[in-house]
């Protein structure tokens, strides 16, 4: 680093963050620009309202899941479940809501059946050793199945305020599900980053085998980390249920396991594992939901997403894959080897 | 070599049995007017899992076939509803999905990216493409598919093989060929098995990576011109999620996930078995459709969980007849050792 630039001056956290920040800037101004009233924010019945809360409260779910996803790849696994869990969750706590529970047991009850679905796939790829791609099929194979099989193949309606508020109340005017996805993520990084924890899922990440040697239980962190992500997509499934005023086993979190990985890989936590980042996946996150809103505000067809979704993930692929610093060896090798051959012609001159 | 063949002759043994319970309980399910259903119904699922198994074999994953399926519907329906041929329009379809898979496959092998992520980001494209050419179902109503549904070779007992089936037979037939007998499907085996040592072998790691991704998708347009011709009609949101069924199906039929084992034969078997479940339900009638899943979901862990016991015994054989290198070497190293060893024989033998 022979100049410093005033990107080089910036505290550490800043400047790896930059991209996204950028990626950021750049959606919401391309917002603005097809809905110049895109930033305006009115309070109205006590509960903020405006296009910019609206991407945040219907980004909470993948923001919620991709918490949970992040740690998953960052012990370079995956969790494909994710979606199907979701359904189980908000089947479990509409079934519940319906039989005469209370809102605090239907909730709970969800949850423990999301972190259970967590546990089942940490078994398979902990202690089984299945990878993780194939283990977390299983259950996104069976999943929506065991949803179908509690709402006995019917979508489940449910009128309880208390469990509907979970989607549609508001705290001190933010939209609840906003609240929702900060405290996880408040939580999360406390669980992960203030204990040695998310050391030990990076160091997974980068080798399993040296950091068994090392001393790191890998089966139970391996463990904890799909138990969270299961926990994530069982708090996402609960307002998914709650958001819609019901359990609609098919469709509750369809795809959303896709959108997930996405924003993990937006924020720059590398799908071959050893790092993560999870304030950046929660930006990934609002990314995504950014680019959805501005689609569906220029007009343009919804369907239109998965092109532009398509197109993100190829340039993202190409940004991390190393084929920018390939050309540059190949470039520097031609060098050297365009000067070796040149000093030979001056050594045979001299002879 | 008799243990390579253990996981298929698991597999055919699951159908036979399945099919002897539901033999008891429903006589009629054994006639060939089931049978003949079972073809045409499963035809696109049985040719689009040949293409899977060659990926899955070469230790890859295609997240966008059942996109890509959909893509072909709907590609199909639009341009005949415009006045183009059907046979032009088959061959343009399958061309671009060769393309499709060609790109797909080189960005897999040059920019060192895991498969899945590629294939998701082709199963978007496939699929937003499909959106923006028509998010309305569109019917076929051209003279040359009513001539060729009415096409058949008659069975025994009224059953009817129609020409969809006769094409995923004669598929899973050349797929059988390609892997088992050509210089080709050897060089998936060895990429499965350890990707450096098949490089070191001379084995062209790109060429075939890129041909066995433009494999899967020209057979997924293939499969996506059978679904047409079954349907008569192309709509964007159909064939979604056959490319879980798909990799259940090969999964069931005794190729392992890791890539390096697996046959086309046991795949096909793997769709029979998915499409046996179905009929099972429609003869009980009082089961939901949702079963289907729970059950695949179960055979599923089942065998994934026999294929991992399989090569962590093979493992242990390999620990209690000790060479002097991997004497020392730590537990999960042995059993990835074992992989190579494996694929060794495979290479022999083929």
């Amino acid at each position: 680093m022979s100049t410093e630039s005033a990107v080089t001056r910036l505290p550490a956290a800043l400047r790896q963050a930059l991209p996204q920040i950028i990626a950021l800037a750049a959606v919401l101004l391309a917002d603005w620009l097809i809905f110049p009233d895109f930033f305006q924010i009115r309070l109205q019945d006590g509960r903020l309202f405006g296009s910019i809360v609206d991407v945040f409260n219907r980004g909470a779910p993948v923001a919620i899941l991709s918490i949970g996803m992040t740690l998953v790849i960052a012990t370079r696994g995956i969790d494909l479940s994710v979606g199907a869990v979701m359904a189980i969750a908000g089947a479990v706590a509409a079934t519940l809501i319906n039989g005469g529970h209370g809102m605090p047991v239907a909730v709970l009850a969800a949850l423990a059946v999301g972190i259970g679905c967590g546990l089942w796939n940490g078994l398979l790829v902990a202690v089984l050793d299945i990878q993780p791609i194939v283990a977390t099929l299983i259950l996104m194979v069976a999943g929506r199945g065991i949803a179908q099989l509690i709402t006995e193949g019917q979508i489940v309606t449910f009128v309880d305020p208390a469990l509907i508020a979970v989607a549609n109340g508001n705290l001190l005017g933010i939209p609840m599900p906003v609240v929702i996805t900060l405290v996880m993520l408040a939580i999360t990084i406390l669980l992960f980053r203030s204990t040695a924890l998310g050391l030990f899922i990076e160091a997974i990440g980068i080798n399993r085998l040296s950091s068994t040697y090392a001393g790191v239980n890998t089966r139970i962190v391996l463990t904890i980390a799909y138990a969270w992500c299961g926990l994530t997509a069982a708090v996402a499934g609960i307002i998914a249920a709650a958001n819609i005023k019901g359990a609609d086993a098919n469709n509750a979190g369809l795809w959303l396991e896709l959108d997930a990985i996405l924003a993990v890989v937006i924020g720059g936590t590398s799908l071959f594992g050893g790092r993560f980042r999870l304030l950046l996946s929660f930006i990934g996150a609002i990314i995504i939901q950014a680019m959805n809103t501005g689609i569906l505000l220029s007009g343009f067809k919804p369907e239109f997403n998965l092109i532009v979704k398509a197109a993100v993930i190829i340039v993202i692929l190409i940004m991390q894959s190393n084929a920018p610093a390939l050309l540059q060896n190949r470039y520097r090798r031609w060098r050297e080897r365009q000067g070796r051959e040149q000093e030979r012609g001056t050594q045979g001159g001299a002879a | 070599m008799r243990k390579r063949f253990l996981p298929l002759l698991v597999t055919i043994l699951v159908f036979i049995l399945a099919y002897a319970i539901c033999t008891l309980q429903f006589p009629k399910i054994l006639s060939w007017r089931v049978v003949g259903n079972l073809m045409t119904d499963n035809a696109f699922l049985g040719v689009v899992a040949v293409g899977m198994t060659f990926v899955i074999i070469s230790g890859g994953i295609d997240l966008s076939v059942g996109a890509v399926i959909a893509f072909t519907g709907v590609f199909l329906a639009v341009t005949i509803q415009h006045g183009l041929p059907p046979e032009l329009a088959f061959i343009l379809v399958i061309g671009i999905a060769a393309i499709f898979g060609a790109a797909m496959g080189a960005m897999i092998h040059y920019l060192r990216t895991p498969p899945f992520i590629v294939t998701l980001a082709g199963m978007f494209l496939a699929r937003g493409s499909c959106f923006l050419m028509t998010t309305n179902s569109v019917p076929v109503d051209h003279p040359l598919y009513v001539r060729l549904n009415e096409i058949f070779v008659q069975l025994p007992q009224g059953g009817r093989l129609s020409l969809v089936g006769i094409i995923m037979l004669v598929t899973v037939v050349a797929g059988s060929l390609l892997l088992h007998q050509t210089r080709f499907g050897t060089n998936v085996f060895a990429l499965g098995g350890n990707r450096a040592a098949a490089a070191m072998m001379g084995v062209p790691i790109a060429r075939t990576t890129i041909l066995i991704y433009v494999l899967s998708a020209t057979l997924s347009a293939l499969a996506g011109i059978v679904y047409s011709l079954y349907t008569s009609s192309g709509y964007s949101l159909a064939a979604v999620g056959v490319e879980l069924d798909t990799i259940a199906a090969v999964v069931i039929g005794g190729t392992l996930l890791t890539g390096g084992q697996g046959f086309v034969l046991g795949t096909f078997i793997g769709v029979l078995i998915q499409g046996l479940i179905q009929t099972y339900i429609t003869f009980d009638g009082t089961l939901s459709s949702w079963w289907t899943k729970i059950v695949v979901g179960l055979l599923l862990f089942a065998f994934i969980a026999f294929h991992r016991l399989l090569v962590v015994l093979s493992a242990r054989r390999l620990q209690a007849a000790p060479s002097p290198q991997r004497r020392g070497q730590p537990a999960e190293t042995r059993s990835a050792a074992s992989q190579p060893a494996k694929t060794s024989t495979e290479v022999r033998s083929t």
